[in-house]
């Protein structure tokens, strides 16, 4: 997976998990949590979300990567780099 | 096989676990004794009429957008839009005592200016106790020492009558405790009921419970109708097999009950000291409902729901006698905003019973009690309200015995035991309580209850 594509795979998850948020206006490095109203139920759900999607297990003490897209970009893409994408 | 849980109970909290386990591909069972689903909230089918069981209302009423709300909440985690509910919001509802009556809508500033037209000398004290109530934090999962309501209540208010009549509804919709509530349950009611508001989803009940068996089902949940949990087979502090009412063993790492904390462990099998201390609920009801042949607005009868007391005083408690005919709660089904209207006018009536009293009548004195129970209620409400008998066309009422029969709550207590086990553990370490008895009262509550243990317990380790 390229960066661009992790970034996808990212907005696809939030787009799951909150359909009537508009996703398009994220910004890379704002917080997740303000832009799109997430809580740690919505956390959970990205977490495993991507432990569905991928099998990546994201551990507790790692969700402050998850804070921003490009944080969130950056943890993940070492994990899914060398991931096809399921066509 | 071995599942990753097995949920005993296809009520709303048992479905909304599954739900949850489910959508993470869990492999998960929900094993449900009785051959319909709902529990307390089921419904049944009486004269090609489909009659609710629990549903007066759904508390928790708040607009499509809002993730935060309990109900917002409950939709993201499920996954269900907010039109997927098709919830109708009430028009006014009220509380009607002796000297005075206070209406609420679901826009809560209306109630607030009823308290200040009605009780002006309590509106400051109501205010405090308005900012404690907001910034309470009442789902917290840590058991404290518990908090009296009336004693905080009394903190703030000086006239007993407001007391009681703030009370007298949350009673109704969400205590297990007589004559008291737990401050933080209180929180928990006065949100869902005064600050957020009544709806009803448009089909009824079995229209949600559909869509979540729907739902449950589609993410490959399984599913195990008219075959209940016997036992639990327990072994150093594990629960290492269910075994089901027709013999068959099943193997899980997870056991989530929804059947009440005590009806769990009286399930362990060997028995846990723990049975001996735990105290099992005493509020239970009677309902009766009425199909009349005009609407109730035509009777006189326009509110949503009237939670009533004839006494200045109210009284909470399993009554001495069968039925206490001098407070009740009257749902008028066609009162709320439906897209088009109900095709019959109906009406529900419910007090509070003495299980003990109809647990011990025989089955012909059963018949002919539940007739005279209703007529007596009927001639104290009439004191009060219109005059309705001669429209009624068909009518049913379900007893504290009704409750306990098809749904195994002991006591028929429809809010379980007054202690709860607000984070679902049980002496044993696989084995988890969601629903009434964790402490989330309600339509709503069950329902987050069972996500929310299912999130802690299951999907969490
Ligand atoms: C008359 C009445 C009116 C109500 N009105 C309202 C209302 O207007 N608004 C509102 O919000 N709430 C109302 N409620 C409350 C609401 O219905 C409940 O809080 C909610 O349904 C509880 O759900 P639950 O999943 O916790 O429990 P339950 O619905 O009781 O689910 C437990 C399930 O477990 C099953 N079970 C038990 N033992 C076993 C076993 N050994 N093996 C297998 N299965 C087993 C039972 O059959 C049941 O299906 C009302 C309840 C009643 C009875």
């Amino acid at each position: 997976m390229t960066k661009e594509q992790v970034r996808q795979a990212i907005l696809d998850i939030l787009t799951e998990i909150a359909p009537d948020e508009d996703i398009h206006s994220i910004s890379d490095d704002g917080n997740l949590r303000d832009q799109i109203d997430l809580d740690s139920m919505d956390f959970l759900d990205i977490v495993m979300e991507l432990r569905k999607r991928f099998n990546i297990e994201v551990p507790e003490k790692d969700y402050e990567f998850l804070a921003t897209m490009s944080s969130c970009v950056n943890y993940l893409f070492p994990l899914l780099g060398d991931r096809k994408l399921a066509s | 096989m071995v599942y990753d849980a097995i949920i005993i109970g296809a009520g709303l909290s048992g479905l909304a676990g599954g739900i949850r386990l489910a959508l993470f591909d869990k492999k998960v069972l929900i094993v449900e004794k009785h051959t319909v689903i709902g529990g307390l909230n089921s419904f049944y089918t009486r004269k090609n009429r489909i009659f609710d069981v629990g549903l007066h209302a759904m508390t928790n009423y708040s607009p499509a957008g809002q993730r935060k709300s309990p109900l917002g909440k409950l939709l993201k985690q499920l996954r269900f839009r907010h039109e997927d509910f098709r919830l109708c919001q009430q028009e006014t509802s009220e509380i009607r005592f002796p000297e005075k009556s206070l209406h609420f809508t679901n826009d809560f500033e209306y109630f607030k200016q009823e308290i200040a037209e009605q009780f002006p000398t309590q509106m400051d004290g109501f205010l405090k106790l308005l900012e404690k109530i907001e910034n309470y934090d009442e789902l917290s999962l840590v058991s404290n020492a518990p908090i009296s309501a009336k004693a905080v209540l009394s903190e703030y208010l000086s006239d007993p009558l407001l007391i009681d009549m703030l009370f007298c509804p949350l009673a109704y919709y969400g205590s297990a405790r007589e004559q008291d509530m737990e401050f933080y349950q209180f929180v928990i009611m006065f949100k869902s009921v005064f600050i957020e508001g009544f709806s009803k989803p448009e089909g009824g009940m079995h229209y949600i419970l559909n869509l979540m068996v729907e739902k449950y089902r589609a993410l490959g949940g399984e599913m195990l109708m008219g075959n209940g949990a016997k036992s639990i087979r327990i072994q150093n502090g594990r629960a290492i097999a269910l075994v089901l009412a027709d013999g068959t063993e099943l193997q899980a790492k997870n056991i989530l009950s929804s059947a009440g904390y005590l009806e769990t462990l009286r399930l362990c099998d060997p028995a846990p000291v723990e049975l001996e201390s735990a105290e099992p609920g005493q509020m239970t009801f009677m309902e009766s409902i009425f199909v009349l042949d005009k609407l109730p607005k035509e009777l006189g009868y326009d509110q949503s729901i009237v939670f009533f007391s004839l006494n200045t005083k109210f009284e909470y408690r399993s009554p001495q006698i069968p039925i206490d005919p001098d407070s009740g709660v009257l749902c008028c089904p066609n009162n709320f905003q439906y897209p088009s209207p109900l095709p019959e006018g109906i009406l529900r009536l419910t007090h509070q019973a003495n299980y003990e009293y109809w647990n011990n009548l025989s089955r012909s004195d059963y018949l002919a009690a539940k007739k005279e129970q209703r007529a007596q209620a009927l001639e104290k409400l009439f004191k009060i309200f219109p005059n309705f008998s001669q429209s009624v066309i068909f009518l049913d009422s379900f007893t504290p015995k009704t409750i306990e029969k098809y749904t195994g709550h002991l006591n028929g207590a429809v809010y379980g035991a007054p202690e709860k086990s607000k984070d679902g553990r049980t002496p044993y370490e696989n084995l988890f309580i969601c629903g009434t008895d964790q402490g989330f009262l309600g339509i709503i509550g069950a329902t987050l209850s069972g996500i929310s243990m299912a999130n802690l317990h299951i999907l969490q380790n």
